[in-house]
C-alpha cells in the first residue's frame, strides 16, 4: 500500500528516530549533576571505542554517573515506551479495537501477579531473571485463559476475547492485593514495584527489553500486511489468503511477551500502548507496517520525557506508572469522547 | 454431469453448537457456469458459502475444489483461485479505496515484496470496471452502504480467480448498480469461462442471469437444476410457501416471477 506519500513517512520515521537520539542525549545530560552533551559523547566513546584517552580531563564520577547510573535507566525507559506502544499497535490491530491494550486482555495483570509471586516468596532461582520469568509465565497463563474462555467452535470473537480480558484481570487484580496482604512487611517492595519505577534499571535489564522489543518488531513486520488485512474481518482476511487463526495466535504470543518483560522489569505503566498508537495514527494511517515503527518511536519519547520529568525536573520522583496514568488518563478521556462523536481516524 | 467437477460436495452437514445447519448435501458444481442459490431466511446459504471457501469445517462429508480436498489448499493457493465479496463490510480503522482494493492482490505478492506494475493495472482495471475511480482516495468510513459494497466487488476482481462467491453481494445496491454488477457477472462467465456462485435473495434477478439454480430449506437442498427447469410456481411454493406465476417476460425474454400480493 506504497504507492501515496512514501516520501512524508520515510521523513516522518527518520525524524522519530532522531528526536529519540536526542532525547537520550539530552536526559543524560539532566539531573542533580548537569553533564553537557560533549561530555557523554566523549564517556560512550571511550567505552565503545575502548580508548580510556576520551575520558582524560573530566571529572572521575562523570562516567560512572553517565554509564552505570543514568543510560541504564533512559534506555530502559525508552524500550519500555517503545514495547508498550508496539503491543498496543498489535492488541488493537487484532481486536479491531481502539481501546484495547495489555490491560484490556488482562496480560499487564497476569504479568504483575507471576511478578509479585516471584518478589513474595524471594525466588532468585534463576537469579536476575526470575522476576521476568515468572512475569512471563504469569503473562501467558493469562493469555491462554483468556483465549481459551473466548473461544468458541474453535473460533475466538474480538467482543469476547475483551470481555474474558476484563473478567480475568480483575480476578488477578483482587489476587494481587491478597498477596499484599500477605506480604505483611515485604509489602513495599511489591507495591513500590508496581507502580512502576525505573530507578533500579541495570544492563542486564536493558538487555533483556532490547531483545523482546527487537524479536517483538521483527514478527509484527513480519506479518504487517496480514494484519492490515485482518482489520476486515476474519471471512474477508481468510479469503484474501490470511492464515488469519495462525496469525492471530502468533502475534498475541509476541505481544504478551514483549508486555510480560516490560512489566517485569519496571512493574505496571499504563496508557502508553493505548495513547501512542492513537496519536500515530492520526499522522500515519491505519497501515501497520507505518503505525510500528513510528508508534515505538513515539513511545520511547514520550515515556523518557516522563521519566526525565519524575527523575530530574520535580523535586520528588513520581512513581512513572502514577505520572503516566495521571497524564494519560484525561487524555484518554478525551479520545473517547471524540470516538463516541464518531470523528476520529477521518 | 460431463464436464469435470469444480466443487464436490460429498454428503456434508454442519452445526454450530444446536442442530444441524446443513444437512446431508449432495452437489457437483461444473466450472465456467453461473450458480445462483436460492431458500428462506436462515435456510443456511452463507453457511454453504463458508463451507466452500474453507472459512468452516464441515461436520461430516466432504469437499472436494478442483479434484483436490479443499482442506488440503492454504489459505492463500485458496485466495488466487476462490474470491468472496461478503454482505459485511467490516473495518476497523480507516484504510482508503484504493488500499482496500489493493487488499485484493495479497495472494499475489510476496511477502516482502511491493505491489508490482501488474498488481497497481489489476488494482486501475478493477476500479475502472465498477466505476468507483473517483472514489479512489476516499477513506472508506466516509462511504455509504452502496459504494463500500461496490468497493468489496473492486476488491474481489482485482483478485483474478477463476471462482467468485458472492454472497448477496447487491443487498443495499439500487437497481441501477445491481444490473451493473449482475452484467458484469454475467460477461465473466461467458466471455472469461469464470464460474460464479451467488446468495441471491431478488428471484426475478436470479431467474434471469443464473444458468442453475440451487434451492435450499432448512439446511436441506430442496431442488437443484438448469434455471428454465427449477424456476417453477411448484418449486417456489414449496421453498417460500407463497403464491406465484412464473412466465417468459416479453419485455426482457426470461423466466420472471409474478407474485400474488393480496391475499
Amino acid at each position: 500500500m506504497l504507492r501515496h506519500s512514501n516520501k512524508k513517512f520515510f521523513l516522518l520515521t527518520l525524524l522519530l528516530a532522531a528526536c529519540t537520539v536526542l532525547t537520550i542525549i539530552v536526559s543524560t545530560g539532566m539531573g542533580y549533576m548537569a553533564i553537557g552533551p560533549e561530555n557523554i559523547f566523549r564517556v560512550i566513546g571511550a567505552h565503545l571505542l575502548g580508548n580510556e584517552a576520551l575520558v582524560d580531563g573530566l571529572e572521575k564520577t562523570v562516567p560512572y554517573v553517565v554509564m552505570d547510573v543514568r543510560l541504564p535507566r533512559i534506555l530502559t525507559a525508552a524500550l519500555v515506551g517503545a514495547g508498550l506502544a508496539m503491543s498496543g499497535v498489535i492488541y488493537q490491530g487484532i481486536l479491531l479495537n481502539p481501546l484495547a491494550d495489555p490491560y484490556t486482555l488482562g496480560i499487564s495483570s497476569g504479568a504483575a501477579f507471576g511478578a509479585s509471586l516471584a518478589l513474595l516468596a524471594n525466588i532468585t532461582l534463576f537469579g536476575h531473571f526470575s522476576t521476568p520469568l515468572f512475569a512471563f509465565v504469569g503473562a501467558i497463563l493469562t493469555l491462554l485463559t483468556v483465549m481459551r474462555l473466548s473461544t468458541f467452535n474453535g473460533l475466538i470473537s474480538a467482543q469476547t476475547l475483551i470481555l474474558s480480558g476484563v473478567i480475568v484481570g480483575a480476578i488477578l487484580s483482587a489476587g494481587i492485593s491478597f498477596l499484599k496482604y500477605l506480604a505483611d512487611e515485604q509489602v513495599a517492595i511489591i507495591i513500590f514495584w508496581l507502580m512502576g519505577s525505573f530507578a533500579s534499571s541495570t544492563w542486564k535489564g536493558v538487555a533483556l527489553v532490547g531483545c523482546a522489543v527487537l524479536f517483538g518488531a521483527a514478527v509484527t513486520l513480519f506479518f504487517g500486511r496480514d494484519l492490515n488485512i485482518m482489520s476486515l474481518g476474519r471471512r474477508s482476511s481468510d479469503s484474501l489468503g490470511v492464515e488469519t487463526a495462525r496469525v492471530r495466535k502468533i502475534l498475541l504470543l509476541t505481544a504478551s511477551l514483549v508486555t510480560a518483560v516490560c512489566v517485569a522489569v519496571t512493574g505496571i505503566i499504563g496508557f502508553i500502548g493505548l495513547i501512542v498508537p492513537h496519536l500515530m495514527r492520526y499522522l500515519v494511517g491505519p497501515d501497520n507496517r507505518r503505525l510500528l515503527p513510528a508508534s515505538a518511536f513515539a513511545g520511547a519519547i514520550l515515556l523518557l520525557l516522563a521519566d526525565t520529568l519524575t527523575r530530574a525536573v520535580l523535586p520528588v520522583e513520581v512513581p512513572i506508572g502514577v505520572l503516566t496514568a495521571l497524564i494519560g488518563g484525561p487524555f484518554f478521556c478525551v479520545i473517547f469522547r471524540q470516538k463516541q462523536k464518531g470523528r476520529s481516524y477521518e | 454431469m460431463s464436464s469435470p467437477c469444480l466443487f464436490c460436495v460429498e454428503g456434508v452437514s454442519f452445526a454450530y453448537t444446536g442442530p444441524l445447519v446443513l444437512d446431508d448435501i449432495h452437489l457437483a458444481l461444473s466450472p465456467g457456469k453461473f450458480y445462483g442459490i436460492v431458500g428462506p431466511n436462515g435456510c443456511g446459504k452463507t453457511t454453504f458459502l463458508d463451507l466452500l471457501t474453507g472459512c468452516k469445517k464441515p461436520l461430516t462429508g466432504s469437499i472436494t475444489f478442483q479434484e483436490k480436498p479443499l482442506p488440503t489448499y492454504n489459505k492463500r493457493d485458496l485466495a488466487r483461485r476462490l474470491a468472496l465479496v461478503p454482505q459485511e463490510f467490516d473495518i476497523g480503522f480507516g484504510f482508503t479505496v484504493e488500499e482496500i482494493v489493493l487488499m485484493g492482490r495479497h495472494p499475489h505478492i510476496d511477502r516482502f515484496s511491493s505491489p508490482a506494475e501488474k498488481d497497481w493495472q489489476a488494482v486501475d482495471r478493477a476500479m475502472a470496471t465498477i466505476g468507483i475511480e473517483e472514489l479512489r482516495d476516499r477513506y472508506t468510513n466516509t462511504l455509504s452502504g452502496g459504494q463500500k459494497q461496490r468497493v468489496v466487488v473492486a476488491r474481489a476482481l482485482a483478485q483474478d480467480t477463476p471462482v467468485l462467491l458472492f454472497d448477496e453481494a447487491t443487498s443495499s445496491l439500487d437497481v441501477k448498480y445491481t444490473l451493473q454488477i449482475f452484467n458484469l457477472a454475467r460477461k465473466l462467465v461467458r466471455e472469461e469461462g469464470r464460474t460464479i456462485i451467488a446468495v441471491i435473495h431478488n428471484l426475478n434477478l436470479a431467474a434471469a442471469y443464473c444458468d442453475y439454480l440451487i434451492f435450499m430449506k432448512d439446511g436441506r437442498l430442496q431442488q437443484h437444476g438448469p434455471t428454465s427447469e427449477t424456476m417453477t410456481a411448484t418449486t417456489i411454493a414449496e421453498v417460500f410457501d407463497v403464491q406465484t406465476q412464473v412466465a417468459i417476460d416479453p419485455y426482457n425474454q426470461a423466466h420472471q416471477v409474478s407474485f400474488q400480493y393480496f391475499e
